[in-house]
C-alpha cells in the first residue's frame, strides 16, 4: 500500500510546488522595473562620458562610451570643411574682384632706381623659413582635410595613402622650422610693431587703399596693416604650434576630450591663418608694385618707401642708410 | 543575411578578463594593443558592474566617416573592417569612436603611431581568407571557418555574446523577462540606433550595415 502511495504523494507535492517554482523561474517585475523602452539601459543614448576602471595599464581605455565623438565627427566632416573652404575661397574671390577693380597699386611717379635697404639677410631668413614651412603645412593639412573628397576620386586609394602619409610626416616635421622662424620674427620685429597713434589714422583710411588720388597715411617701418599681420602671425602661430605639438603627443597631456578640442582649435586657427596669408601674399606680390622687393632682394625703391613708409624712409635718410650707400646702388643696378 | 553584433550582459560579467586574454592569444596581438577590454563601473561601491568592450561594428561607423584615407569597409554581415595597407595612423578614428576601439602599436614617435588595429569580429581583413598575410595583419578569420568570435565563444558566464543581432536580442529578451528587469547592457543604441537601413557599404560608398 505504502509502495503505491509514495509516488502519488510525490506527484501531489510536485503539483503543489509547481506555481512556486514557476514564480522563481519567471520573476514578477519589482517596483524599480522599467515600464517603457526608454527606461531600459540597452536602448538609452548616453548623454555624457561613461568611464570606469580597467585593469590594463592604459587609463584612456577606461572610457566606456564617449558620445562627444559624434560632435567631433560633425566638426571634422561638416564644419571644418565649410569653415576652411569659405576662408580659402572667400578671400581669393574678394581679392580677384578687388584686383579687377583696383588693379596693381602702382608706385607714385614710378621707380626712382634709387635703392633703400629694408630687410637684412637675417630678416629675410626668418620670414622665408616661416613662410615656406607655413605654406607646406597648410598644403599638407588641406590634403588630409579635403583629400578624401577631392583627390581619392582622381588618383585612387593606394596613391592617396602614399600622399597622405608623406603629408602627415611633412606636416609634423616642418613644425620645427616654423617655430624657429616664428621666434626669430618675434625677436627681430616686435620693436617696430608696437601699436601707436598713427595706426588709428591708417586704419580709418584703410591705408589709403580706397583713395583714387593715391594718398597714403604716414607710417613707420610697419604700417597698421602689417602690424596686424605681425600680431596675428605671432598669436596664431603660437596657438598652432601649441595645439600642434600637443596633437603630436597624443594623450600625453589631455584625455580624449582634450584631444578633440585641440584638433578643433588647430583646424579653425589654421583656416583663419590661411585666409590671412592669402591676403598677405596678394599685397606682397601682384597687389602692389615694388612690395615684393622688400622680402625678395631686401632692398626697396626710394619712391616706394616714400609712398608707403614715409616716416621710416625719413629715419633711414637721417641715419644715412638711404641714398648714400654706393654699394647697395651697385647691387640694385645689377 | 545575418547582422553581426556584440552584446555584453553586465548582469553576468564577472570581470575575469578571459575574453581579453583569448583575443590576445588568438590573434597574436602585440603588447600595448587591446582589441578588447573589461571596464568596471562604480568599482567597489554598490551597483558595481563590469562590461567587456571592443569594436561594436556600428551601422554608421564614425571611424569610417572621419578616416582621411577612406580605409574602412563593412562586410555583408555588418562587420566593420579596415585596410592596414591604406591606414596612415593619424588617430582620427580614435577621436570619433564612441567606444575607444581603435588601437595603435606605437604611443608616439613624432606623430607616427603605426597602423591602426582593432577588433575584426574574428573576420580578418581585405586579404584572401585564412592566408598567412591576413593572419599577420589582422589575426585569424574564424568567421570564414564558420565559427563565431572567440571572446564570446569562451565566455564562461555567457555574458558576452556575438552573432546575429536578432538572435542576441531574443536571448537577451528572454533573460530580462526571467530576471524581471532589463538594464545591464550598454552601447546598442549608440552602435546600431541610427540608420539601421539594411544595406552594406564598401570603400567609396556611404551606407550602413545590414540589419
Amino acid at each position: 500500500m505504502t509502495k503505491l502511495l509514495r509516488p502519488l504523494l510525490v506527484l501531489f507535492v510536485l503539483l503543489l510546488a509547481a506555481p512556486a517554482v514557476q514564480a522563481q523561474f519567471y520573476q514578477t517585475p519589482g517596483p524599480n522595473s522599467p515600464t517603457s523602452k526608454d527606461e531600459v539601459q540597452l536602448y538609452q543614448t548616453p548623454d555624457g562620458k561613461l568611464s570606469g576602471r580597467v585593469s590594463i595599464p592604459d587609463a584612456k581605455l577606461g572610457v566606456l562610451v564617449q558620445p562627444e565623438g559624434r560632435e567631433w565627427r560633425e566638426f571634422r566632416m561638416v564644419w571644418l570643411k565649410i569653415i576652411a573652404g569659405a576662408l580659402i575661397l572667400g578671400p581669393i574671390a574678394v581679392l580677384a574682384i578687388f584686383y579687377l577693380i583696383r588693379g596693381t597699386i602702382r608706385i607714385q611717379g614710378g621707380r626712382s632706381g634709387r635703392p633703400v635697404p629694408r630687410f637684412s639677410g637675417m630678416d629675410r631668413f626668418a620670414h622665408w623659413t616661416t613662410a615656406v614651412s607655413f605654406l607646406l603645412m597648410a598644403l599638407t593639412g588641406l590634403i588630409l582635410t579635403f583629400g578624401r573628397m577631392l583627390l581619392i576620386p582622381l588618383i585612387g586609394h593606394p596613391n592617396f595613402t602614399m600622399l597622405a602619409e608623406a603629408s602627415k610626416y611633412m606636416h609634423n616635421f616642418f613644425s620645427v622650422p616654423f617655430v624657429l622662424g616664428l621666434v626669430l620674427i618675434f625677436v627681430l620685429w616686435v620693436r617696430d610693431n608696437i601699436p601707436e597713434k598713427a595706426d588709428l589714422v591708417w586704419l580709418k583710411t584703410l591705408g589709403g587703399v580706397l583713395s583714387k588720388s593715391g594718398e597714403h597715411p604716414e607710417a613707420g617701418r610697419f604700417n597698421a596693416g602689417q602690424k596686424g599681420v605681425f600680431w596675428a602671425v605671432v598669436f596664431g602661430g603660437f596657438a598652432l604650434s601649441l595645439t600642434g605639438f600637443l596633437l603630436m603627443m597624443p594623450f600625453a597631456v589631455t584625455g580624449i576630450g582634450g584631444m578633440q578640442i585641440l584638433h578643433v582649435a588647430h583646424g579653425v586657427v589654421a583656416a583663419l591663418m590661411i585666409a590671412l596669408i592669402i591676403g598677405h601674399i596678394y599685397i606682397g606680390t601682384i597687389g602692389m608694385e615694388g612690395a615684393f622687393d622688400a622680402m625678395g632682394s631686401g632692398v626697396v625703391d626710394e619712391n616706394w618707401a616714400k609712398d608707403h613708409h614715409r616716416r621710416w624712409y625719413e629715419e633711414q635718410l637721417r641715419n644715412g642708410r638711404a641714398n648714400e650707400d654706393e654699394r647697395l646702388r651697385h647691387r640694385a643696378a645689377e | 543575411m545575418a547582422r553581426m553584433k556584440f552584446l555584453c550582459d553586465a548582469e553576468r560579467c564577472i570581470e575575469c578578463n578571459a575574453c581579453v586574454t583569448a583575443c590576445k592569444n588568438e590573434h597574436d596581438i602585440p603588447w600595448g594593443i587591446n582589441r578588447r577590454r573589461v571596464i568596471t563601473l562604480k568599482d567597489g561601491v554598490p551597483g558595481e558592474r563590469s562590461i567587456s568592450m571592443a569594436c561594436m561594428h556600428c551601422n554608421d561607423p564614425p571611424c569610417a566617416a572621419v578616416c582621411p584615407v577612406d580605409c574602412f569597409y563593412q562586410t555583408a554581415d555588418g562587420v566593420v573592417l579596415h585596410s592596414k595597407d591604406l591606414c596612415i595612423g593619424c588617430g582620427y578614428c580614435f577621436y570619433a569612436c564612441p567606444f575607444g576601439a581603435p588601437q595603435y602599436p606605437q604611443a608616439t614617435n613624432f606623430g607616427g603611431r603605426g597602423k591602426m588595429d582593432k577588433c575584426t569580429f574574428c573576420t580578418g581583413g581585405p586579404e584572401a581568407d585564412n592566408t598567412m598575410e591576413e593572419y599577420q595583419k589582422y589575426g585569424t578569420n574564424r568567421l570564414a571557418e564558420g565559427k563565431l568570435p572567440l571572446c564570446a565563444e569562451m565566455c564562461s558566464t555567457r555574458a558576452l555574446m556575438a552573432g546575429d543581432g536578432d538572435v542576441l536580442a531574443d536571448i537577451y529578451k528572454e533573460r530580462t523577462v526571467r530576471r524581471g528587469y532589463g538594464s545591464g547592457a550598454w552601447g546598442w543604441s549608440t552602435a546600431y540606433g541610427q540608420n539601421d537601413r539594411g544595406d552594406a557599404f564598401g570603400p567609396g560608398r556611404e551606407g550602413t550595415g545590414g540589419s
